[in-house]
């Protein structure tokens, strides 16, 4: 017998699924294609601080930032975790008092944030432009490896008796007194009291297929990957106006550039915003905006080869706010969905609280910010 | 606006942009190379003689890579040599586009096949036809497939020795008569190669591989065996050859980038093309390989009819009727030439599967499945080639759908500085 169905085996799906299993209850979890393929394989694994005016989300972070590293050395895994700190720089006096403003927020929020001299910054970053007007060093922002991580998460549900199904879609639940009594996949309906929408980009679509439609939209993102380099950028290096991109719900292309070497040698170059809906093709604006803005901090990388792009749809809500909790107009349908650029760094926290609510255990943050029914997410 | 735009300047481009050309419009023919002809047709960069002059109509940009294809056919080009600086970047957008970038050779990964003194079959008869240079003194030549034979050719033309040729198959022409039929025109090429090779007494033997290249830090032996139908070993066959050489061949995979980034439907692996070579894109065609392999005379005779199309000319019946009858050989050749699954057998748990990420079969077997995932975690593909060498290997060890490695969004490496500059067209 399945107490849960999670629908979706991204970051999200898996973290819920095992947060879920560790409580003792036996899951399934049911991906139309292959766990982490979706979103999960397009981002680049930042676990950021940084990025997060202070608010709910960033609320969010600090707890998820704590239980990653607890998390993956309970299910002993490395994911390829790297503490290695970022580094915001701004190259206009706008910029700089902008990010003044935004480190002072979060320091009050228990961020550590550390302001850096010019001097500090060159032997941090040898490479970095010498134009620059401020530079913050974020000592917590860490990666790791999205899909590795996914696979972990997995594993764990597995050992603990849960199922992992890949190659199956759900396409809706079955509803007996108003409440969840199953899901339908392409297959069969498997009876369960509870089902978690985490669908990720396309959590409007399955949403809508249980009777419950919720607004999360896919905003795309593309990456540049460079050949591999002797040089290398040692931490991760944003520019200032990173913030403005994430908060803004502007359709136009927006790019916010951060810098990072891979253990690969690469340079990853992100990342663009975008609301084209589902498209997938390239666009050399994107392409060449993005080029701008990381030559600009590091001037070396003018000679270097970009040999390759790539995507995902972030998913997001119109609030742009991850979307927690159950549906109050259909009771044993839950959401965890509309991460944005941020449920790879959000995915325990999100299982946690899922968990928490699920067994009506005290929340690990407060769930209000994330309710189902905020007028963002459920459409009048 | 230009008229016609035809990427690729091999048989296919060049018919192609040919008959656009002759049914009146302009046409604009581009290619990554400094002279015309494509793979099979590479001119001898020693040698200035034009053997494939430029059509009236047509103007010609030589060393110009097209890097990005974006919908609406709008293509990114950089003009200049590919490893010097200053190349130029210009945007063209296409009234009609045919696409038309051949294939690479494929080789199958074996034990030691990355040692320096193995050669791709494409690349020894490139350095043989191009610069008239021998990969080595004494060269064998293994693989699958009709183009050993010219390969073995041009090595022997540039002065080397070839220990052998080796044909993984016994292709079974008699279960093809319809299919041999249609190629019969060219035979005489055939009974030309296998005079060459008789000639200079170079053994042709079938049903036999190279399973092993060994060497300090070159090649120095291998170790060939007879196979079964399968391509499996049989045992006891096992013997070790001296040569300094090897050049590995079995079969062809399309460049598919550009088809993919333009929103071209594929089918089997390769583009979808209808009689008159259109993709499912309105407006954009495909000729040669990249709609599948099959020689020289098919690729041109694609591209004229791709040309004649894209102009918007009538294509006469008797065009059509070539192209399917060099399609059917071409069809019969594939099915006497498969590929075994057998030589999955002969890999180790550290034969480099992926070359350019040094990612050995063990660690293949090991990563998380789906194509996406398989490549975060092993790495495979996503290294400088970005899977145009062992893409097609890792899909078929991984299950993988064979097209699985093309997308590449960004054609041809492209410097950042390059990116930036104002276009300056
Ligand atoms: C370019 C880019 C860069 C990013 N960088 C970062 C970063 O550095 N740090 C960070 O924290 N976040 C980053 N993100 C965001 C992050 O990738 C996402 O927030 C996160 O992966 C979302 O995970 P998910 O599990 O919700 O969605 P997904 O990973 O998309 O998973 C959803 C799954 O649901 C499945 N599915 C959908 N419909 C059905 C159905 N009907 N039945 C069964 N299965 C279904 C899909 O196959 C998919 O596997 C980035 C995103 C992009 C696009
Ligand atoms: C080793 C070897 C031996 C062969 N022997 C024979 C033989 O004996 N007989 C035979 O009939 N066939 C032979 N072939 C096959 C031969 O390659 C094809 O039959 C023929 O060349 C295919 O023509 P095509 O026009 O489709 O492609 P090609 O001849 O490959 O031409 C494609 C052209 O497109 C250009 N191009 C590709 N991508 C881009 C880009 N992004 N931007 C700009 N330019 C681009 C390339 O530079 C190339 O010049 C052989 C091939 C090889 C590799």
């Amino acid at each position: 017998m399945v107490d849960v169905t999670v629908v979706g085996a991204g970051v999200i799906g898996a973290a819920c699924a095992e947060a879920l299993s560790a409580a003792g209850l036996r899951v399934l979890v049911v991906d139309r294609a292959d766990p982490a393929c979706g979103t999960t394989a397009a981002g680049e694994g930042n676990v950021l601080l940084s990025d997060k005016p202070p608010g709910p989300e960033l609320e969010l972070a600090r707890v998820s930032r704590a239980l990653w590293p607890e998390l993956l050395a309970h299910l002993g895994a490395s994911a390829e975790w790297e503490p290695k700190g970022g580094i915001v720089v701004a190259t206009t006096d706008a910029g700089a008092a902008a990010l003044a403003a935004t480190a002072s927020g979060q320091r009050e929020s228990g961020v550590d944030a550390v302001a850096l001299t010019p001097d500090q910054v060159a032997d941090m970053e040898p490479l970095l432009t010498k134009h620059i007007t401020a530079a913050m060093h974020y000592p917590e922002d860490a990666q790791l490896q999205p899909v590795l991580a996914t696979v972990a998460l997995l594993t764990a549900v597995r050992q603990r008796g849960g199922e992992v199904r890949s190659g199956e879609a759900a396409v809706g639940v079955v509803t007996k007194g108003g409440a969840v009594a199953g899901v339908r996949t392409e297959r069969e309906t498997v009876p369960c009291r509870i089902v978690v929408n985490a669908c990720g980009p396309w959590s409007a679509a399955f949403a809508r297929a249980a009777g419950a439609p919720i607004d999360v939209l896919p905003r795309r993102g593309m990456i540049l990957v460079t050949a591999p380099l002797p040089q290398s950028v040692r931490h991760k290096v944003y520019d200032a106006d990173y913030v403005g991109a994430v908060a803004s719900g502007d359709a136009d292309l927006q790019t916010s550039t951060v810098v990072e070497s891979t253990q690969a040698g690469t340079v990853l170059i992100g990342s663009s915003r975008q609301r084209v809906g589902f498209d997938d093709t390239i666009r050399v604006d994107v392409v060449t905006e993005l080029a701008r803005k990381a030559v600009a901090l590091f001037p070396f990388l003018a000679d270097v080869p970009v040999m390759r792009a790539y995507g995902g749809f972030r998913p997001y809500s119109p609030d742009h706010l991850p979307v927690i909790g159950e549906d109050p107009r259909l009771p044993g349908l839950w959401h965890a969905t509309g991460h944005e650029g941020a449920g790879i760094g959000l995915a325990p926290a999100t299982g946690r609280l899922l968990a928490d609510l699920v067994l009506s255990r005290p929340p690990s943050v407060d769930p209000r910010p994330f309710r189902v029914d905020r007028p963002a997410v459920i459409a009048a | 606006m230009s008229s016609v735009v035809v990427v690729g300047a091999g048989p296919a481009g060049l018919a192609a942009a040919a008959a656009a050309a002759r049914a009146g419009r302009d046409v604009l023919l581009i290619d990554a190379e400094s002279r015309r002809g494509g793979q099979y047709h590479r001119q001898d960069l020693l040698d200035t003689t034009e053997r494939f002059p430029l059509p009236p109509g047509v103007e010609h940009l030589a060393e110009t890579v097209v890097w990005a294809v974006e919908p609406g056919r709008r293509l990114h080009l950089l003009t200049g040599p590919a490893d010097g600086p200053g190349r130029r970047r210009r945007t063209v957008d296409a009234a009609a586009l045919v696409i038309a970038p051949g294939a690479h050779d494929r080789v199958l990964p074996f034990p030691g096949w990355t040692l320096p003194g193995v050669y791709t079959a494409g690349a020894a008869q490139a350095m043989a036809k191009g610069q008239r240079v021998a990969v080595g003194r004494r060269v064998l030549v293994a693989g699958t497939g009709p183009f050993l034979l010219p390969v073995a050719r041009a090595v022997l033309g540039a002065g080397a020795e070839v220990a052998a040729v080796l044909e993984a198959n016994r292709p079974r022409w008699h279960t093809e008569p319809r299919g041999l039929a249609a190629g019969l025109a060219k035979a005489p090429e055939l009974l030309g190669y296998l005079r060459t090779l008789a000639k200079h007494r170079v053994p042709y033997r079938t049903r036999t591989a190279v399973i092993a290249a060994h060497g300090a830090d070159r090649l120095e032996s291998v170790t060939t065996a007879r196979l079964d139908e399968r391509w499996r070993v049989r045992p006891g066959t096992e013997r070790e050859l001296e040569v300094d050489a090897l050049c590995v061949g079995h079969g062809f995979t399309p460049r598919l980038e550009l088809a993919v980034a333009a929103g071209c439907a594929l089918s089997g692996g390769f583009v979808s093309v209808d009689p008159a070579q259109r993709t499912s894109v309105p407006g954009v065609y495909a000729a040669g390989e990249v709609t599948g392999i099959g020689g020289a005379d098919l690729a041109a005779a694609e591209g004229a009819v791709a040309g004649l199309a894209a102009a918007g000319a009538p294509v006469p019946p008797r065009l059509l009727r070539r192209v399917r009858s060099l399609r059917r050989f071409a069809a019969a050749l594939d099915r006497v030439h498969p590929v075994g699954d057998g030589w999955r057998e002969w890999l180790t748990d550290d034969t480099l599967i992926c070359r350019c990420e040094e990612v050995p079969y063990r660690a293949l077997r090991a990563a998380a499945p789906g194509a996406r995932a398989l490549r975060l975690t092993s790495r495979a593909g996503l290294g400088l080639c970005q899977g145009r060498t062992c893409g097609a290997a890792v899909a078929d060890l991984c299950g993988l759908p064979g097209d699985a490695f093309a997308r590449r969004p960004i054609a041809a490496p492209v410097r950042l500085g390059e990116l930036i500059d104002e276009e300056n067209e």
